[in-house]
């Protein structure tokens, strides 16, 4: 018996480890649908997921290093837009605001496609209840403040994680 | 013909893809009284089994689900 209460409500346990605006999707996607459907979800942001918890969000996606990255363009004819362009990395490397392009080009084919911003995914998640938890140890170490962080979120570290995964029914690490 | 579904609010998710049809439509059951109605429409394709895990999840009736014009129409009863 891994339930303390059996009466309470279904529980999402996340651990947010990346940062990139890629990633930056899943925990807040998954965490608001759950609370959306009425379940208690806590995420846990640690190393490179911490500063999704910053008062302002600068995240960025790098296509170097994702080969499975689809670099399309979101304007112009359907054709156009479909077309999948082939990027060297010797491109990807060298060309100055490369990274600062393509976050440009996925955050309005999102914004195209209908997708929420995460601002917005993680505004939602405040107006659910999520429990948002930093950990102590990556803001030691990346030296971040308790005040650079939203006030709804909590600071906390590997102990007081585990004890609530434990009582989640659901347990993902992204 | 099916019976007609008289709904109480009207919630459009046109043009909105997941999570947010299933986030609005929880907002949205929250301002309803017991055994009232929610019509929500959305142009999302992963809408439908989306709803129907929200309904068994959430406990609120998914009174109907059906597709006119390209859009997903459903019909829920708060619980």
């Amino acid at each position: 018996m891994s339930k303390s209460d059996p009466n309470a409500p279904k529980r999402l346990a996340l651990i947010a480890s990346k940062g990139t605006l890629d990633w930056a999707y899943p925990p807040f996607i998954l965490a608001s649908a759950a609370g959306a459907m009425g379940w208690d979800v806590g995420i846990f942001f640690t190393f490179y997921g911490l500063p999704l918890l910053k008062t302002d969000l600068h995240m960025q996606v790098s296509p170097l290093g994702n080969p499975a990255m689809p670099m399309k363009m979101p304007f112009g004819p359907e054709g156009f837009q479909n077309i999948a362009w082939p990027m060297p990395n010797i491109l990807m490397a060298n060309v100055p605001g490369f990274e600062a392009m393509a976050t440009n080009l996925m955050k309005q084919t999102f914004k195209n496609k209908g997708v929420a911003s995460i601002e917005e995914l993680r505004d939602m998640c405040v107006d659910l209840d999520v429990k948002m938890i930093g950990c102590q140890m990556t803001m030691d170490v990346f030296g971040f403040k308790k005040e650079d962080f939203i006030k709804e979120c909590t600071v906390g570290g590997a102990a007081m994680f585990l004890e609530y995964a434990a009582d989640a029914d659901v347990q993902l690490f992204i | 013909m099916t019976d007609v579904i008289k709904e109480d609010q009207v919630l459009d998710c046109s043009g909105m893809l997941c999570p947010m049809p299933v986030v609005k439509t929880s907002k949205a059951m929250k301002e309803l009284q017991s055994g009232q109605i929610l019509k929500m429409v959305a142009t999302d394709p992963g809408a439908p089994p989306d709803m129907e895990a929200w309904s068994r999840q959430t406990g609120n009736e998914l009174l109907r689900s059906m597709t006119e014009d390209g859009k997903f129409i459903f019909y829920l009863k708060k619980k």
